[in-house]
């Protein structure tokens, strides 16, 4: 561990306290009424997304789900875009039109946060395909959960990443739930890692509240893509500490508040911070510097979005195909 | 039906009405099992199915994976071979991922078999936007699945139709998918306790009038009674026709109306372009030309997916406003 170098430790970190405080501050938005429609929160789950993101460059590609604004954050998104998605506005990533379960940042690679559970590993083999054949070396990671490895898509992806040899990178996020339905009964195995090798590629089983043991197995699995070596299943252990959609996740009929508790004790911010402090690398009051900052910078954000003028109600017509061309059915 | 004249009537919410016809439906029949996504322990994150894993256990009321396919043959299979499967997809937008199962395999088995299968399966959704909820989330695809021989398909507008067509759908011997409105899932009504059955393929006149016909399906049933009463100020007396049944659909009702008010309007939820009113308006136009003093009008969502802000998608919902300036612009007298 001590040879990754101190900027990344911090970077690493950083990302993982923008990506808690988006989150907190969203989710009170959320309840409040502010901001409308459905947020599926990412808090717990942080050392994911900044693990593997800061591996990747701005041309390299991510494919997201339902729970994306962490992967967006961590990718380099623009906050005061994205909460102006959030809030419908026109000036969000979006324009107003997709929401939080539609942010996306093609500049970024971002190709979309998704309402669809596994449309994503297929979507990414099309990215990583784009990748091969235009002769770059950029690669293509593929955020989805332990739910999402359940449907079709999924392995038709996985059997065609390996078959081509695509840089691509599944990322599997096991957070233990598909919703409210607990692993054990949506799926017959542990480790999803293990279908993997079904599929003729590497499957890893990994702490995903270790941001460490995120950042080295990810380094390991984009190296090996880019070099064109092909994909690789990285399966990360980890919690959602809130509920499905919005915050509570405690005190709810499908899990023990004793069992969200045991896995906040592993918090992977505070676990990182205990590793910065024990290498001198971040006092307490430093710490507390970057959540300061962080929250300021959330804050602007929210107050750029909720200055931020809705859209005219004539965008609803725009943006539905590429040319200006309409296909009757007059509004 | 007894109860429906006493004059004390039960209210309950339309998802009320959805759970109970299931639990109903269960005890009378130990074919009928449920299987989709948290139906079981969480009780459906709409809340129709709360209740069950508790009164017929898990073999009866199945949580299943995130799997689509999966789940719709399942039904499929159970259904070939005696069972009498409830299959729920949460939202309808996710019949995208298992449209082979519904349109190759389901649809068409009995025909392709000569004869020989029976399917008798019920789909249970959820269409219909209006909740922040984007275009993945929102859509009613109706016409998609009326399209397709084989199938029928409902749409209920209130709770007592939601029950009442639910039994029917599942006693029915054919796949039936049934697409309930999330919107309306709060709407109370009168509901007979005991199970009774609305007839697939019976329109309803759930208000008379002289001089203009409504032809709505699903919320836009409750819209066009809001705007048969804006019209009435203009002194129109508009009839509202609810088909209940899309598919098969009921002609002979639709076109009576019609015969007698002289103008007609469909209303539904749904994209205008290639929705289910451009078949109705064909029909009408086919079977009473020669009483129509107007144009057959539409009213439905305009050709754009459905956008998450809530000042578009308040832009993008038809509405009893919209129905009424649609007519008054037909009769030519727009204010
Ligand atoms: C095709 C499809 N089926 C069902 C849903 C409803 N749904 C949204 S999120 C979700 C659970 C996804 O579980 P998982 O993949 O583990 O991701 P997590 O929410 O745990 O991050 C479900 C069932 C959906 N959006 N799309
Ligand atoms: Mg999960």
């Amino acid at each position: 561990m001590t040879d990754i170098a101190a900027d990344v430790l911090l970077d690493i970190h950083n990302r993982m306290v923008r990506i808690r405080t988006f989150e907190e501050e969203a989710g009170k938005l959320m309840e409040s009424g502010k901001i409308p429609g459905a947020l599926h929160l990412y808090v717990g789950e942080e050392a994911v997304a900044a693990g593997v993101m800061v591996h990747l460059r701005d041309s390299d590609q991510i494919t997201s789900t339902h729970r994306g604004h962490g992967h967006l954050v961590a990718k380099g998104g623009d906050l005061q875009k994205m909460y102006a998605e959030l809030f419908g506005r026109a000036t969000g990533y979006c324009k107003g039109k997709g929401g939080s379960m539609h942010i996306s940042d093609l500049d970024l690679g971002m190709l979309g946060a998704n309402g669809i559970v596994g449309a994503g590993p297929p979507i990414a083999i099309g990215a990583a395909f784009s990748n091969k054949y235009r002769g770059t070396d950029d690669v293509t990671c593929c955020f989805f959960g332990d739910g999402a490895s359940n449907e079709g898509t999924f392995h038709e992806a996985a059997n065609m990443a390996a078959l081509y040899k695509l840089p691509v990178i599944f990322v599997c996020e096991n957070n233990g739930f598909g919703e409210f339905t607990r692993q054990e009964r949506h799926q017959a195995i542990h480790d999803i890692a293990d279908r993997a090798a079904g599929y003729g590629m590497p499957g890893i089983v990994v702490d995903g509240m270790d941001a460490l043991a995120v950042y080295e197995s990810a380094g390991e699995a984009i190296a090996r893509a880019r070099r064109g070596d092909g994909p690789t299943f990285l399966e990360y252990k980890t919690y959602r500490y809130f509920d499905h959609v919005g915050v509570r996740g405690m005190g709810v009929i499908y899990r023990e508040d004793s069992e969200v508790l045991e896995w906040r004790q592993r918090d992977p911010i505070a676990l990182m911070e205990a590793r910065l402090a024990e290498q001198g690398l971040l006092s307490a009051d430093g710490a507390a510097q970057v959540h300061e900052a962080a929250l300021a910078e959330v804050r602007e954000a929210i107050a750029f979005a909720e200055a931020s003028p809705f859209p005219e109600p004539s965008a609803l017509m725009e943006d539905i195909y590429t040319t200006a061309a309409g296909a009757g059915g007059a509004a | 039906m007894t109860t429906m004249e006493a004059p004390a009537t039960r209210e309950i919410p339309y998802v009320s009405a959805v759970a109970e016809a299931f639990a109903q439906l269960m005890r009378e029949d130990p074919t009928i099992f449920i299987a989709g996504e948290d139906v079981a322990l969480y009780g459906s994150v709409f809340g129709v199915s709360r209740g069950l894993l508790n009164e017929f256990g898990p073999q009866r009321v199945v949580d299943t994976p995130i799997a689509e396919s999966g789940i719709m043959g399942l039904g499929l299979g159970a259904a070939a071979t005696g069972l009498r499967p409830i299959i729920d997809i949460m939202f309808m937008d996710f019949m995208g991922v298992c449209m082979d199962e519904v349109v190759n395999q389901i649809a068409k088995m009995k025909y392709m078999f000569g004869g020989k299968a029976k399917l008798p399966l019920t789909i249970h959704t959820m269409a219909g936007a209006g909740t922040s909820m984007a275009a993945q989330h929102s859509q009613s695809l109706e016409a998609w699945f009326c399209h397709v021989p084989g199938l029928k398909v409902v749409m209920p507008s209130g709770p007592y139709e939601a029950k009442g067509l639910m039994v029917a759908a599942v006693r029915d011997d054919n796949p039936v998918i049934v697409v309930n409105t999330k919107t309306i899932l709060g709407m109370k009504a009168h509901v007979p306790e005991e199970l009774y059955e609305i007839p697939l393929g019976k329109a309803h006149v759930i208000r008379e009038g002289t001089n203009f016909t409504i032809v709505a399906t699903g919320r836009m049933v409750s819209e066009s009674l809001k705007a048969a009463e804006l019209l009435s100020a203009d002194g129109l007396d508009v009839e509202v026709v609810d088909p209940r049944t899309l598919q098969p659909f009921d002609t002979e009702t639709v076109v009576a109306s019609v015969r007698k008010t002289h103008r007609a309007l469909i209303a539904h939820e749904a994209v205008r372009f290639g929705g289910i009113g451009a078949e109705f308006a064909a029909q009408i136009q086919e079977e009473a030309f020669d009483y129509l003093d107007a144009p057959v009008g539409r009213v439905g969502a305009p050709f754009t997916p459905v956008p998450f802000s809530p000042v578009l998608e308040k832009e993008y919902m038809p509405t009893a406003d919209k129905i009424a300036a649609e007519v008054r612009r037909i009769l030519g007298k727009q204010v």
